[in-house]
């Protein structure tokens, strides 16, 4: 089996001043009076773990516990302080729906905008583009600015953009909740057929069902670090019980 | 050989997100002209409307003795105008795009690079206005027009260098806008826009003061040639090229220093 993901004794701070230090003035001041102090906080430590080729991996983990941020060195979006993460492919973060869409713009542009963000050309985001507002189903609004868009109807056309592709790699993270129930299903299925095939798919979710139901191997971060991977089942039994 | 698999990958990531330069200025360009009622024509318009009023007050009151002076007026300040806006806005372009930057890997100098692109279009509209005036007073261009692109060009790479290190730079310290719109005042009259660089020749230490000025070679080259017919010597070529070569590396290097604590900040 081919390796999709390679995390190698990862290590992430994150460099806080005590207070916030955000202007020029205060910055010098508190240099001159060598106030400078900042307080090193580890949010993940020692994560080592390989993913293969077409596995459903899920984590999962108390608030703060590092997920997100996990998610974030994975698809390139953060660099780590120590380690590395290697991958292999192309990678869709699906770490928030419709980030990168202006609000003033209509749909229409904001395809094409948040195409270009994904590095997809304006011809690649031609042929899609049909394909993008049927899935969608927001035809009638293409024209409209999207401010006008409630919030469910934005995430139809952020989630319809970021899965038009197979990537190598998909990462969600707790996206699975938006739309009605009936966009909800039409997701899961469109995801189901991504993992069908044989794509890598990362996934965090508080809903542990989802997890059991979906995924194959499992990691349970605790405070940073590594409680316990392998299995979902036991991982998710074990993450029950406590 | 390691460096050039670098500069390689750099290229190859530059070209997937040229598409989205492209669309971002164009979005600039569609809200800018969306919102305002007169469109393109503003662009036109706002150049015309300030020169009337700056060389009457300037003309008039002062008595500054230039040839020509709304076509000396309206060069200037039509190149000052695109360094200026083009580095204002840079500023805080990587602020703005926090929300991106948090969900999904871009080169973040994409944006200070769109903003630059934005104010060269703004400018470029702008230099309509240039034409208009020149007809109305009767200039007549020489063929050394045909170079009016060469001190674009060198303030463009110098307008980059500069927005590259402001737009790192503000990510840390908030209150950088407000120094810096202090300073672009201040720049300003340290350019001759409004006034001949013969004005000042009598003092030393201000005139030395505007030789240290890039802005200074830029606007005076852009004049020669549109206005005068004269096309700058080699010194003032290297001049302009040592500036803008120079802070263009030195904003690269600023920028991709401070870039990877970017999203701790933003
Ligand atoms: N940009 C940042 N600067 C400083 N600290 C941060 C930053 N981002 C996250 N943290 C800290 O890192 C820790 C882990 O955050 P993260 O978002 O990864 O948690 P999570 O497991 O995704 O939580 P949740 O279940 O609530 O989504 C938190 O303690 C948070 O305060
Ligand atoms: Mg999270």
């Amino acid at each position: 089996m081919a390796l999709s993901v390679e995390v190698k004794s990862l290590e992430m701070h994150f460099n806080m001043s005590k207070e916030r230090l955000t202007t020029l003035k205060e910055y010098f001041l508190k240099m001159v009076r060598k106030e400078l102090r900042f307080e090193d906080f580890v949010v993940l430590h020692d994560i080592s773990f390989k993913i293969e080729q077409g596995d459903v991996f899920g984590i999962v983990g108390l608030n703060g516990s590092g997920k997100s941020t996990l998610l974030k060195l994975i698809s390139g979006i953060m660099r780590p302080t120590k380690g590395n993460v290697k991958t292999h492919g192309t990678i869709a973060p699906l770490i928030e729906l419709g980030a990168g869409f202006d609000m003033e713009l209509t749909a229409r542009e904001n395809i094409y905008l948040n195409g270009s963000v994904l590095g997809f050309s304006k011809k690649f985001m031609d042929e899609r583009f049909d394909e993008i507002v049927e899935f969608s189903e927001m035809r009638d609004f293409l024209d409209t600015p999207m401010k006008n868009y409630s919030s469910g109807m934005v995430a139809r056309i952020g989630f319809a953009i970021a899965t038009m592709t197979t990537p190598d790699i998909l990462i969600v993270d707790e996206i699975l909740s938006v739309g009605d129930f009936k966009f909800q299903e039409k997701c899961e299925r469109r995801i189901n057929d991504i993992m069908n095939s044989n794509t890598t798919v990362i996934i965090v979710s508080h809903s542990i069902d989802q997890i059991e139901r979906l995924c194959q191997h499992c990691l349970w971060l605790e405070h940073g670090g590594i409680r316990m991977i392998g299995d979902s089942q036991a991982v998710c039994d074990a993450y029950k019980n406590t | 050989m390691k460096s050039t698999g670098r500069f390689n990958l750099f290229f190859k990531k530059f070209k997937r997100f040229l598409p989205l330069l492209q669309n971002l200025t164009e979005r600039d360009i569609k809200l800018k002209y969306r919102r305002s009622i007169l469109g393109i024509a503003w662009s036109v318009l706002n150049p015309l409307l300030m020169m009337l009023v700056i060389t009457q007050v300037f003309g008039l009151l002062l008595k500054i003795k230039v040839e020509n002076f709304p076509v000396y007026y309206i060069v200037g300040v039509a190149m000052w105008n695109f360094f200026s806006d083009a580095t204002f806005m840079s500023l805080n372009s990587v602020i703005d795009s926090a929300p991106l930057i948090k969900k999904v890997y871009i080169p973040k100098y994409i944006f200070p690079l769109e903003k630059c692109m934005f104010a060269l279009i703004n400018f470029l509209f702008s230099l309509i206005a240039v034409v208009i005036v020149m007809l109305f007073q009767s200039v007549v261009p020489s063929w050394t027009i045909i170079l009016f692109w060469v001190p674009i060009l060198y303030c463009f790479v110098f307008a980059i260098g500069v927005s590259l290190i402001l737009s790192a730079l503000s990510v840390y310290f908030r209150d950088l806008l407000h120094l810096y719109s202090v300073v672009l005042t201040i720049w300003m009259y340290a350019t001759p826009i409004i006034y001949p660089v013969s004005l000042v020749k009598g003092s030393t230490l201000v005139y030395n003061i505007i030789r240290c000025n890039p802005m200074y070679y830029y606007v005076e080259y852009f004049r020669s040639v549109v206005m005068y017919g004269i096309v700058p010597d080699l010194t003032w070529n290297l001049i302009c090229v040592t500036f803008s070569v120079g802070f263009f590396i030195l904003g690269v290097f600023v920028f991709n220093r401070a870039q990877r604590n970017f999203i701790l900040y933003i």
